[in-house]
């Protein structure tokens, strides 16, 4: 008696978790799968024959190639530039006495707190054209620039929104660091830079590193700043789709783009995550 | 004066002052000690010479060279840090390097000055370690090997031992020591091990609230404490309120004889006398009698408390292998009168 429960208690315990995993995600997700290999005809919609048309199509036609194309780009960039700002604000951050630590950790912090549709809406009242970006460039004799609904729109906001995600694991990994490593480094001759560039930052890598996984993958499939600030016409991935489904009603074609973004996306992050593994298996054992 | 000159040095963080006023000459090859209770300044006068904190006034000077102001990287000195602070990411044998790539000392030299420096510390087998894999004492020889490999011209050691255990401990003090004196590097410990102080030092800096309180040879310190803190932080002390008579202190009815150069007939003194300078006889054939109240066994000695009408006494003995008296028993404590010193009660010199 005793025994069988032993063995089906586990099973009872992560079976509401496992439940609700499965309904709202694995069920969708193999639907979705299943709908990308549908023929989609204008006239008649969803037909009950299969193709592997659609995949052939995102493959071989240059303007999804160049929406993923740009994806890929924005997400990298955008992690780039979360890597170079958030790492040195955590290293600032950790280094600050109370109680700004707590002001500024809160600052980096709270813009979670507030939608991205109502932050992608700050961003485009800031960058349009009579937005107070523009203002200041007019009053400095630089006249009007394009932002809003450019590719530096989306990356400016992107970056504003990702950066706590990269801001946090860093000013983590460099909590457990010894403040003592540093100093060591000082007195044995290194100047601050070289003492931050040889002994702290190799120490931060997996904070780093696991910082960017996840300002990638939440770039590579941002929804609402692509939306809002690139406009109609400059499409990421996570546009591509919603415009297939709701404005062409090509569902199918959607769905194909949904699962190779999944996929890429997938592959992407897993070799990373590989790199990121390697290394603290190498550096902290 | 000295090779390493510290001239009035003090730090005050806002109204208190961490370090006030501290002056010391260490000459060069010495093995100096700074001794005190936690809080009373000394690792701050220690990041002071490192340059890890700014002094608020005083001078440093290095082989007559103004330190005071200069950068820890400038300086070069080499310290061994209480939590070790090796580079976790480097083997043992890149932490050791590291100090020689900082001053651009070509490869091979460099190779070569790295295992010399791991052979000292007797950790050459271990240069492809990552600190992480090496047990507390060997980590702590990387750390001292890291800074010794630079040939400081000072190093400096904050609680070197503290995060060791007592084994450990113990043979760590002699083989630093050892590797001080066949180094000859002029070296500056912080410790609030007050027998770890004594083994090691040349000269022993006792401090106490910021100030310098003393500075002496270990045996120095030890026979003749210039304050009551001194007496009872380094080594144990007795101590036994009285009053003055010709020849020794009246308390508890007995007059004890002791040394007490300076003191008025009649005036409030007390009689301090160390544990191990005192014997014990049979009931009547010492200075006093008592009655023992507890025994410790220590290895080495027997400790005794021994409670007497001039109040507790501690009395420690030597092992000679026979069980000595036992708990309850009635004793006499016997002393020459040159191994016991009065002084004023605020302020006794004495041993």
């Amino acid at each position: 008696m005793s025994s069988a429960r032993a063995g089906t208690t586990p099973w009872l315990l992560a079976a509401p978790g496992a439940l609700l995993f499965t309904a709202l995600v694995l069920v969708p997700l193999v639907l979705t799968f299943v709908l990308s290999f549908h023929v989609y005809d204008t006239a008649s919609g969803v037909k009950d024959e299969t193709t592997l048309a659609h995949y052939a199509t995102i493959l071989t036609d240059s303007y999804f190639l160049n929406i993923f194309w740009r994806t890929l780009r924005l997400a990298a960039l955008t992690t780039m530039l979360c890597a170079t700002i958030g790492a040195p604000e955590a290293y600032i951050l950790s280094r600050m006495g109370e109680p700004w630590r707590s002001i500024f950790l809160l600052a980096i912090i709270g813009p979670l707190l507030v939608s991205v549709v109502v932050r992608a809406f700050g961003w485009s009242m800031l960058l349009g054209p009579t937005g107070l970006v523009n203002e200041v460039f007019r009053a400095l004799g630089l006249g009007t620039v394009k932002i809003l609904y450019t590719e530096t729109a989306i990356v400016i906001a992107l970056v504003h929104v990702m950066l706590p995600f990269m801001v946090i694991p860093v000013w983590t990994s460099l909590q457990k660091l010894d403040p003592m490593v540093e100093a060591a480094a000082w007195t044995l001759g290194a100047s601050r830079f070289t003492a931050l560039r040889r002994v702290v930052l190799p120490q931060v890598t997996t904070g780093l590193l696991s910082g960017s996984l996840v300002v990638f993958g939440l770039s590579a499939s941002a929804f609402a700043i692509p939306a809002l600030l690139g406009g109609r016409r400059l499409k990421m991935a996570a546009t591509l789709v919603y415009d297939e489904y709701m404005h062409e009603l090509n569902w199918p074609l959607g769905a194909a783009i949904a699962i190779l973004v999944l996929v890429i996306n997938l592959v992407i992050m897993l070799a990373y995550q590989r790199v990121v593994e390697a290394r603290a298996r190498r550096t902290l054992g | 004066m000295g090779f390493l000159t510290l001239d009035g040095l003090t730090k005050r963080y806002g109204e208190a002052a961490a370090v006030s006023d501290v002056s010391l000459g260490v000459a060069k090859g010495e093995f100096i000690s700074l001794l005190g209770p936690s809080g009373c300044g000394k690792t701050t006068t220690l990041q002071m010479i490192a340059g890890l904190v700014e002094p608020s006034a005083g001078r440093i000077t290095l082989d007559g060279r103004d330190i005071t102001h200069e950068k820890p990287d400038r300086r070069g000195l080499g310290i061994v840090f209480q939590s070790y602070a090796l580079f976790p990411h480097m083997t043992v044998a890149q932490n050791v390097s590291f100090g020689l790539e900082m001053r651009k000392v070509p490869r091979a030299e460099r190779d070569t000055r790295v295992k010399q420096a791991l052979a000292l510390v007797q950790l050459a087998a271990l240069a492809d370690r990552y600190p992480r894999q090496l047990s507390g004492g060997q980590r702590q020889r990387v750390a001292v090997a890291r800074a010794l490999v630079i040939d400081p011209p000072v190093l400096l050691l904050d609680e070197p031992l503290s995060n060791l255990d007592a084994k450990l401990r113990e043979e760590m003090q002699f083989e630093l020591r050892g590797i001080q004196r066949r180094v000859g590097t002029t070296t500056i410990m912080v410790t609030h091990d007050q027998s770890e102080a004594l083994s090691m030092s040349d000269r022993v800096v006792v401090m106490e609230q910021g100030r310098i309180m003393q500075v002496d040879a270990p045996y120095r310190l030890y026979e003749s404490p210039a304050t009551p803190f001194i007496s009872t932080f380094v080594g144990k002390m007795n101590r036994l309120p009285g009053v003055w008579r010709q020849g020794g202190i009246e308390a508890g009815g007995r007059l004890l004889p002791c040394d007490g150069a300076g003191l008025a007939e009649g005036a409030a003194a007390v009689l301090a006398i160390r544990p191990e300078k005192i014997g014990l006889t049979a009931p009547g054939g010492g200075v006093i009698d008592g009655c023992i109240k507890a025994r410790f066994f220590l290895g080495s000695a027997w400790f005794f408390t021994v409670e007497t009408s001039a109040g507790l006494v501690g009395v420690s003995l030597p092992n000679a292998g026979a069980e000595p008296a036992c708990e309850g028993e009635a004793v006499g404590l016997a002393w020459s009168s040159a191994s016991a010193k009065a002084g004023r009660p605020e302020g006794v010199l004495s041993a």
